[in-house]
């Protein structure tokens, strides 16, 4: 698959979404993408004791009440349409929910949302620079290192994380050190040839 | 999930405070990686969440003078990969690097660690389920014993319980003779850590030493120098991320080849983190070779009562001693 058809298959899936989710998301997305550009809560609240958070993500101010129980997950992909990050498990086990929080990967469907005020999250729509893709997701293209795809935003978001703390100097290193994010079509050689890539690029720039 | 508040507590003081006006529905949160995992599956239903994960200085480690210090709300994965712990205390740093996953332990605090509840998968069935469970609902029975009891503990257990204590990080503890420090509403003190986790007996709900309103502070660890060579060594049913089906922490001084002191912990085996007295002191003058401490390892297992399923754990937790003993006196050699 070329890139520029995964870009038109992505968007046609996306707008896909957008039509058949609530009022409010479909006109959020876009903006929600371009940085520097706050990002307005979207769908309908929770119902439950709320807990005012102000945070950045992906470089936009986001304010919002968010019920106290809600993870950081939920806060994402109902209440922002950032629907990215996947809820696998839901349990921290699986890794498809992986996104950046102070510049480290967490589990974001065990991290409670209320804990992120005044913090900072980047997510896998914000790594891409414009039209430009991160080295780790063209990586991911380059080396064929996914079937399905549900699992790939958290391995990229990981896969970033994993370089940047210096845990991707062996593929020994980098299996120990991705083995929380897991892909149950069996990609992994794919996964570690394409870290190992993004690994010398990204240190190179 | 109950509906419930959040407090973010920027001192202990206040903390306490807020637990004592919140009575027994309140829970301090740290990194949540338990708790809130718990709460999704109706085992923990807290009415109020009180976060001392903002308290200042919590995190602080400390390992200058005549002991570590942790603060408990230190990260597991700044714990693990402290240089000093890695390279005079390997024991401590892989007991945290060989838990969980990087994105867990980038949440997981080593305070938090310490109270981390069983995976006993019927103790995890819930609140709805339909498989009773002692230690989630006391006096309901035990569906382990009898049941799939593969996972389970072999050490330790009760008629009311055989849930195995999950952590890593509270066993390489234990070998190292460490200290929990608390502070409360009745102020500050500290557990030897051989004190801090209950045996089952017949009250498995109970498994701290902590009383209501009481928050970990810090966690310190006596310096020796049998921590420069020492191992956590695991063995798990994958190679990484997975609770252990065997694992010791052992920690040795040599002299001429032969083992002068031995601290030995199990994790996997146990319904709490397993000091192996007898296998220290029958390695006490003994090679550090597999076969002197296969010998030694196995007294370890003297009173194991296994169930149907889980006596494998008894030869392979013997072996796992046995072999770490051997990577251990290779450390820093």
């Amino acid at each position: 698959m070329t890139q520029s058809k995964s870009t038109a298959l992505d968007i046609t899936r996306r707008q896909t979404l957008q039509a058949g989710a609530v009022a409010g998301v479909a006109a959020l997305a876009p903006e929600a993408r371009a940085k520097e550009t706050a990002i307005a809560p979207a769908s309908g609240k929770e119902s439950g004791s709320p807990v005012a958070i102000a945070t950045r993500i992906n470089g936009a101010r986001v304010s919002l009440e968010i019920d106290a129980r809600a993870s950081l997950l939920d806060m994402l992909r109902e209440r922002l349409g950032l629907t990215g990050a996947k809820k696998g498990c839901d349990h921290g086990q699986c890794g498809a929910c992986t996104v950046h929080l102070d510049g480290r990967r967490v589990a974001s469907c065990l991290t409670l949302a209320a804990k992120v005020d005044g913090r900072e999250i980047v997510t896998i729509e914000g790594i891409a620079d414009g039209d430009t893709l991160h080295p780790m997701q063209q990586a991911f293209i380059d080396h064929d290192a996914l079937q399905c795809g549900y699992c790939t935003p958290g391995q990229i978001m990981a896969a970033i994380a994993c370089v940047r703390e210096g845990h991707a100097s062996s593929r020994d290193d980098i299996r120990e050190y991705m083995s929380g994010n897991i892909c149950r079509c069996g990609a992994y050689v794919g996964i570690v040839a394409a870290i190992e890539q993004a690994s010398a690029k990204m240190r190179k720039g | 999930m109950r509906q419930l508040t959040y407090l973010r507590a920027r001192t202990t003081t206040e903390a306490i405070a807020a637990f004592t006006r919140a009575g027994a529905d309140a829970r301090y949160i740290a990194g949540g990686t338990t708790l809130y995992d718990l709460m999704k599956l109706g085992v923990e239903r807290p009415m109020h969440l009180i976060d001392v994960s903002s308290v200042e200085h919590a995190d602080r480690i400390d390992t200058g003078g005549d002991r570590l210090f942790f603060g408990a709300g230190a990260l597991m994965a700044d714990v693990a990969e402290n240089e000093i712990v890695r390279h005079d205390y390997p024991v401590l740093a892989e007991s945290l690097s060989k838990a969980a996953s990087q994105q867990l332990r980038n949440m997981a605090t080593v305070g938090g660690n310490l109270l981390q509840r069983t995976r006993c998968p019927y103790f995890r069935n819930g609140a709805g389920g339909i498989y009773p469970c002692n230690k989630r609902e006391p006096g309901s029975g035990c569906a382990a014993i009898g049941g799939i009891d593969r996972g389970q503990a072999v050490l330790g257990t009760s008629s009311a319980c055989t849930a195995v204590s999950p952590g890593d990080w509270p066993v390489a503890l234990t070998a190292l003779d460490a200290t929990i420090e608390l502070i409360g509403p009745r102020g500050a003190r500290s557990v030897p850590i051989a004190d801090f986790y209950l045996l089952p007996g017949s009250t498995p709900h109970r498994e701290f030493a902590i009383q209501p309103g009481e928050i970990i502070t810090g966690i310190a660890v006596p310096k020796t120098p049998a921590g420069a060579r020492s191992t956590y060594h695991k063995i798990r049913d994958r190679e990484s991320y997975a609770f252990a089906l065997a694992s010791a922490a052992v920690a040795l001084t040599l002299d001429k080849g032969r083992i002068t002191t031995a601290h030995v912990a199990l994790g996997g085996v146990g319904t709490r983190p397993w000091r192996a007295r007898q296998t220290e002191a029958a390695l006490q003058g003994q090679p550090p070779t597999r076969e002197a401490a296969l010998g030694a390892a196995r007294a370890a297992f003297a009173n194991a009562r296994p169930g149907r399923l889980n006596a494998f754990k008894i030869e392979l937790g013997a072996r796992t001693i046995a072999d770490a003993v051997v990577i251990a006196a290779e450390r820093n050699a």
